[in-house]
């Protein structure tokens, strides 16, 4: 997994509560058996004007210009600055496949759905959580300020704006740790290996019929 | 007080302890997984992680897989099983969950076995799932099992693989959230209704970090495939995981099932089941009560779970919103919709019905729908009606009742088992800007097709719509 420690990059919006994944990465994109590829149809319905299907050519579709993702200003942004329940809906993972193979590094938002968010650390992708009123300071300073760029420093747990104001965020010790660090969690679970073997002794011998053969 | 509830349980709190392997410096636990439930969509990327990383699963008699997500449903197409799919991606990501199971050893339903249908049915139909186990799936709505009394949620591809190595979970505990539903549901009533109801209540994000307890004399009234409806849309409000205390009604429905225990083991697994409640004084952190009497056949009008209101109920006005951010979600959510603010629901008139999906395809469902459309023909306004078992067993029962010839007769189309409409991967889908009357789960932009305008309703009111060609109270059209 690629590591997340000190980002600084431009910001672009998605400003809607409740962004489901359903919108982030529409299911006809979801027959695909690889993990990369998704980023040009992230918010397909959003950013163009025809519906899309796999294997299309993207460059020769209309694009919608009023979506952000689409605009001058935003070309490059590495940081999506969301509202409240972003990725809720589907398990799907493609949603933050989508999101990095697009170029987003981290989305921050003052909630999100519990799926996304976990599914996000297992990406090297960095959900921050940030009180609704400061999430409603930076949209503003962002829609001010063309170029607007943020600093997120995961080992300071801090965002930075430009004007210098510190935001601290909350991260899982677990998840923190791996991020920063790009660990392999399923390496790190397996180092407990003879743990799990004794509970599952217990296990089969408590509750036999939960190891039949199916 | 608080010395006396620091030994007394919630069922959720039961399940996490009798799954906890351990807890780890960083404070991070592992969580033993019994049952691992797989399909196309999710799995491929996880088989593919574990060949890079040279792993093997370490337990594949945990491991159960179905294709449902990418199946046609119709018989032509089906007929020649994987080869027949005409869709080229969809049937390469069937053939590959057949060519990965048969790799690792997986038992498979296959597309055509008559035990072969959505993940969410086949898993309690079989006894494949289990009260008291941890289960999870690549897709949300597994918490449809946690009605078996289960600790059942989705999870990621990754932790797909995770679990597929390791047969572990790296979790961290929920809060526990009871919603409590007492009094009895008025005829008509549905368990679709009250998960609706209460999902109108909390809302989308209402039980983010929860796992919530149905509990309350509507679900104790309530039957196992009622009880896997409520379950299976606890994730529309945020919580991951929704379950209900075992009881008679969860014994008896599991007694008899192909991987159910028996004999001894029956009896041994009975004693341990038993216990599958939360206890009398447990702490919740958050409760939620709703009387049961109080709620009426609900439908869906917007772009959110959360967006839904009585059938009696007009479109809300974006104007009487004082929160902005809520008011303009009410208005690209009627943009989208093609509605009025304050027209009657039931003015709604609809191009599509949709009866199935893992929240209303099982037998209960199909006979409630097919009571409803019985000696009554589909209006002509709605283009196509589509019922669609949630497995080939299903689907059996119910043509065994004669429920597919009702259906037929009153214009409406018996499909193969799947999850069609529900997200419209496979052909069956709305056009743009089609209403369709869907008694599946979500009713996000797009969900069913590019522009579709989805309404969330239960089996009783889909059929209804279809005969009247508009929303109508199931009530009224019960007492003609």
């Amino acid at each position: 997994m690629k590591a997340f420690s000190r980002l600084q990059g431009l910001v672009a919006p998605m400003d809607r509560a409740n962004v489901d994944t359903d919108l982030i990465i529409p299911k006809q994109f979801l027959k695909s058996i690889k993990r990369s590829g998704f980023g040009p149809n992230l918010f397909d319905e959003l950013r163009y004007l025809d519906e899309g299907y796999p294997g299309q050519d993207n460059s020769q579709r209309p694009i919608n210009p009023e979506f952000a993702l689409n605009q001058e200003r935003y070309q490059g942004a590495q940081i999506l600055l969301a509202r409240k329940n972003f990725g809720c809906g589907s398990s799907r993972e493609h949603a933050p496949w989508a999101l990095d193979d697009f170029g987003i590094r981290c989305v921050i938002a003052p909630s999100f759905a519990d799926i996304f968010f976990n599914n996000c650390f297992k990406n090297g992708l960095l959900p921050v959580v940030l009180p609704e009123e400061v999430v409603d300071q930076l949209f503003q300073q962002m829609y001010d300020n063309v170029g607007y760029s943020i600093v997120v420093d995961l080992e300071a747990q801090k965002v930075i704006s430009p004007d210098g104001s510190e935001y601290s965020f909350e991260v899982d010790a677990f998840r923190r740790r791996c991020l920063l660090n790009g660990l392999d969690d399923i390496g790190l679970t397996l180092q407990h290996s003879d743990d799990i073997k004794q509970f599952e002794q217990q296990r089969r011998a408590s509750s036999p019929w939960l190891f039949q053969d199916l | 007080m608080r010395d006396k509830n620091m030994s007394a349980k919630t069922l959720y709190d039961k399940l996490w302890d009798s799954h906890f392997v351990k807890e780890r410096d960083d404070g991070s636990a592992l969580i033993y997984i019994d049952r691992h439930v797989i399909h196309e969509v999710t799995s491929p990327q996880a088989f593919e992680g574990l060949r890079l990383a040279e792993r093997d699963l370490w337990r594949v008699n945990s491991v159960i897989a179905t294709p449902d997500h990418n199946v046609p449903t119709t018989s032509a197409e089906r007929s020649a099983g994987v080869a027949g799919i005409k869709d080229d991606v969809a049937r390469i990501q069937v053939q590959t969950l057949d060519d990965n199971c048969a790799d690792f050893g997986v038992r498979e339903f296959k597309i055509n076995d008559q035990r072969q249908g959505i993940v969410h049915v086949i898993g309690p139909e079989s006894g494949a799932c289990l009260p008291g186990m941890t289960i999870v799936c690549g897709d949300s709505h597994t918490s449809t099992n946690g009605a078996l009394g289960a600790l059942a949620h989705g999870i990621g591809t990754s932790e797909v693989e995770h679990v597929f190595a390791s047969q572990c979970l790296v979790a961290k505990k929920m809060k526990n959230m009871l919603v409590k539903v007492d009094g009895e549901l008025g005829p008509g009533v549905s368990p679709k209704d009250v998960v609706l109801a209460i999902i109108g209540q909390i809302g989308t994000a209402g039980g983010t970090g929860f796992a919530i307890e149905f509990g309350g004399q509507v679900f104790r009234d309530m039957s196992m495939e009622g009880r896997m409806t409520v379950c299976n849309m606890a994730i529309e409000a945020g919580a991951r995981v929704g379950m209900v205390a075992v009881d008679q009604t969860t014994l008896d429905y599991v007694k008899g099932r192909p991987y159910a225990p028996a004999g001894d083991q029956w009896d041994l697994a009975e004693a341990q089941w038993r216990d599958l409640h939360s206890d009398a004084d447990a702490h919740f952190d958050a409760v939620v009560e709703i009387d049961g009497a109080s709620i009426e056949p609900q439908v869906s009008w917007g772009t959110s779970p959360e967006m839904v209101l009585p059938v009696s109920a007009s479109v809300p006005n974006p104007d009487k919103e004082n929160d902005p951010v809520k008011k303009e979600g009410i208005e690209r959510a009627l943009e989208y919709m093609g509605l009025n603010a304050d027209q009657a629901i039931t003015d709604i008139q609809l191009d599509r019905v949709f009866i199935g999906s893992c929240t209303n395809s099982r037998i209960e469902d199909m006979r409630a729908a097919a009571a409803v459309v019985k000696g009554r023909k589909k209006a002509d306004n709605v283009k196509e009606a589509i019922v669609v078992p949630g497995s080939g067993l299903v689907k059996a029962q119910a043509e065994e009742e004669g429920l597919d010839k009702i259906f037929i007769e009153a214009g409406l189309e018996w499909r193969e088992p799947g999850c069609s409409m529900c997200l419209a991967m496979n052909a069956d889908k709305l056009g743009a800007g089609e209403h369709c009357a869907s008694t599946s789960n979500r009713n996000f932009e797009g969900r069913q097709g590019y522009g579709g305008r989805t309404h969330l309703v239960g089996p009783e009111m889909a059929a209804a719509a279809a005969i009247a060609g508009h929303f109508i109270d199931v009530r009224e059209l019960m007492q003609q």
